[in-house]
């Protein structure tokens, strides 16, 4: 059984007292900024970054990871208690489990959330420790043309999957891979868009987009939308779900955390698409389907495990072939090429210590999360009472010392304030930003790639479509596209995410 | 012709100029070939991608068929008193060091709220300053600038 031994590894490293103490660390920021409205996982990343990099690389990733999926615990926590998402996964749990909280089962609706989450992590870790290696072996017959083309495919994917207009997210992407070009050409030393500046020629961190357009632009949106904090549920009740719930429950968590692991694996999913697909499905298979709304625990359950098997289930295609499926994952690459590891296949063989250390930490995390998450509970209900004119200079101090400790150096700062601009520039004209981030990351992946294969192929550029994994991919791509482009489709797809707004 | 989607116009028109923009600034590298590419070649024809799916969105906004956006209006104030005190932590931090500074950023950045309180934000920007110097300069031994740089106790 070589999964045990590695999995036996795996626990060996995160057993270690300092890598179990950097996943609580994880759990517990996870948490807070998934509780918090208006404070989401990318730029709770972004400003962390800096601080991994004195951390040795298998301890800073267990950290980052736990932050990723913490933060689905905690919005659910506000989403039930406040009537709020405190993240963009929680946007359904609101439906359901914040009338469950009115009902007087706020106690039960959020233990049933954290069952489920559980359930649902434990089940994608699985997954992902009997998946990972075979799709790692499809991946060592990738050449550059094959990488290119899937790199395609995960950016058409993350857009397609995602909500919005979906030429503008297109177009997102392909500002975001024209910044990846600014800085120094690794083929021919030369320094492209650099401006004379030198501070460029190293390239556009990532983080600093991160923190502009996601930390700063956000602070403006939020302050000028004057706060009007709406009531907390404050009494909890029992925390242990009735045997009727349990019973309703039970069912809507085994399909959750099938659909959410599926969906996760896809380019471009991951925990918010997971969430509206599991909530329709409940809605749909339910004997009756009229009590969804009016604190259904099937509504609640449901999506709360999709969100989160697709939350850990969206680390394979990042472990395995190297590549994002979601702004999240863009960071994690960042986190890794810090430490000098290039994601990839080879991760597996090359750090086998820290490859199978995240995924058993994933499981040690879950576990925290449900003790941090249920007992605790009184802690991040006052937490949620603290108000934003406190709550937004803090996030403004962190962001800009995380992005002075990138380099030392306050032209970061300065650049992330142009950002900020930018942000909310997009902001207002509705342009995503999480397309821009993956297209960033990617960029300078996919020249080099595209070089590569082209270099192969004498410039023959039908080398994409000659070589069949490359080709079925880009027809994969081309599918996506023209699916969603078809007027019915795109109704459809209009009114999944109406619900969101 | 009226303009019905002004979000999706302007986007456009962002992307189709800085789409130009870019693929301009690539003419001024070697293009080489398809086989030999230069620094030029990809940044040029994404530029020039770019470009034309801008345009395209700018131009579907302009249907008749487009729904109807406006674009928001920009609180100017927010965005001056955001990115302003940002700017200003980074001009006073090698001047003035971290302390002051960072206390500086918390007050100015408080006046954006509309629930702006001189005794809130004080007691704020003193919490975060200690709290920065136990996590950042204590903790993780961050290296910063820390006290002016005319009292020379660095």
């Amino acid at each position: 059984m070589e999964l045990l031994e590695h999995l036996a590894l795996g626990f060996s490293v995160a057993f270690t007292p300092e890598n179990i103490l950097y996943a609580l660390l994880g759990c517990i920021l996870g948490t807070l900024v998934g509780v918090l409205p208006g404070l989401g996982p990318v730029p709770t990343i972004a400003m962390l970054l800096p601080i991994t990099y004195v951390l040795p690389p298998v301890a800073g990733l267990i950290m980052l990871a736990g932050i990723y999926y913490g933060t689905q615990y905690g919005g659910s926590t506000t989403a039930i208690l406040v009537n709020l998402p405190g993240e963009t996964s929680a946007v359904v749990t609101v439906l359901d489990g914040h009338q469950m909280a009115r009902n007087g089962r706020a106690g039960a609706a959020l233990a049933l959330a954290a069952i489920g989450s559980f359930f649902a992590g434990s089940v994608a870790t699985m997954l992902i420790a009997a998946f990972a290696p075979p799709l790692a072996e499809v991946a060592f017959k990738f050449g550059p043309a094959e990488y290119f083309s899937l790199m395609v495919l995960g950016l058409v994917g993350a857009v397609v999957l995602a909500s919005g207009s979906l030429p503008k997210a297109i177009c997102m992407i392909l500002l975001g891979l024209l910044l990846g070009m600014v800085g120094t050409d690794v083929n021919s030393g030369v320094a492209r868009y650099d401006f004379g500046i030198p501070e460029l020629q190293d390239g556009i961190d990532f983080a600093i987009v991160a923190m502009g357009v996601f930390g700063f632009a956000e602070i403006m949106s939020n302050l000028e939308q004057k706060e009007n904090r709406i009531n907390i549920t404050d009494k909890v009740g029992t925390l242990y779900p009735n045997r009727q719930e349990m019973r309703e429950a039970a069912p809507a968590i085994l399909r959750g955390t099938a659909l959410g692991s599926m969906l996760g694996i896809l380019p471009g999913g991951g925990s918010v698409l997971a969430s509206f697909a599991s909530y329709t499905l409940e809605k749909k298979v339910s004997r009756n389907p009229e009590r969804f709304g009016k604190g259904h625990p099937a509504g609640l359950a449901g999506p709360e495990s999709a969100n989160n098997a697709g939350a850990q289930t969206s680390f394979i295609p990042l472990l395995t072939l190297g590549i994002p499926g979601n702004a999240v994952m863009a960071l994690m690459v960042g986190a890794m090429t810090i430490h000098n590891i290039q994601p990839g296949p080879q991760v597996m063989s090359s750090h086998p210590e820290l490859f199978w250390g995240l995924i058993a930490s994933m499981w040690i995390g879950n576990l925290m999360l449900v003790v941090l998450n249920l007992p605790l509970i009184g802690i991040w209900i006052k937490l949620l009472k603290v108000p934003y004119r406190i709550l937004f200079p803090a996030i403004l101090v962190f962001c800009t010392i995380g992005v002075y400790s990138l380099n030392y150096n306050t032209f970061d700062i300065f650049t992330t304030a142009v950002f900020g601009v930018v942000g909310y520039l997009w902001s207002k004209l509705k342009c995503e930003g999480a397309p821009l981030l993956l297209g960033l990351v990617l960029g300078p992946m996919m020249e080099e790639n595209f070089r590569r294969a082209l270099l192969l192929s004498r410039g023959e550029f039908l080398t994409f479509v000659e070589r069949p994994l490359s080709a079925s991919l880009l027809a994969a791509a081309l599918f996506l596209v023209v699916i969603v482009a078809l007027p019915s489709i795109r109704k459809k797809r209009e009114e999944t995410f109406v619900e969101e707004d | 012709m009226q303009l019905r989607n002004k979000q999706d116009f302007w986007a456009g028109a962002m992307f189709v100029a800085l789409g130009l923009g870019f693929a301009w600034g690539a003419t001024q590298y070697q293009m080489g070939t398809s086989a030999r590419m230069g620094p030029g070649y990809f940044p040029f024809w994404l530029g020039i991608c770019l470009a034309l799916l801008g345009a395209v969105v700018a131009l579907t906004a302009l249907s008749g068929k487009a729904t109807e956006t406006h674009v928001e209006r920009f609180d100017f104030r927010i965005l001056a008193i955001i990115i302003g005190s940002v700017v200003l932590f980074g001009l006073l931090l090698r001047p003035l060091g971290l302390y002051l500074s960072l206390f500086l950023l918390v007050v100015a950045s408080s006046t954006a709220s509309h629930e702006f309180s001189w005794k809130v934000s004080l007691a704020n920007a003193i919490f975060l300053t200690l709290f920065c110097w136990l996590a950042f300069i204590k903790g993780l031994g961050l290296i910063f600038p820390l006290w002016p740089t005319f009292l020379g106790m660095d």
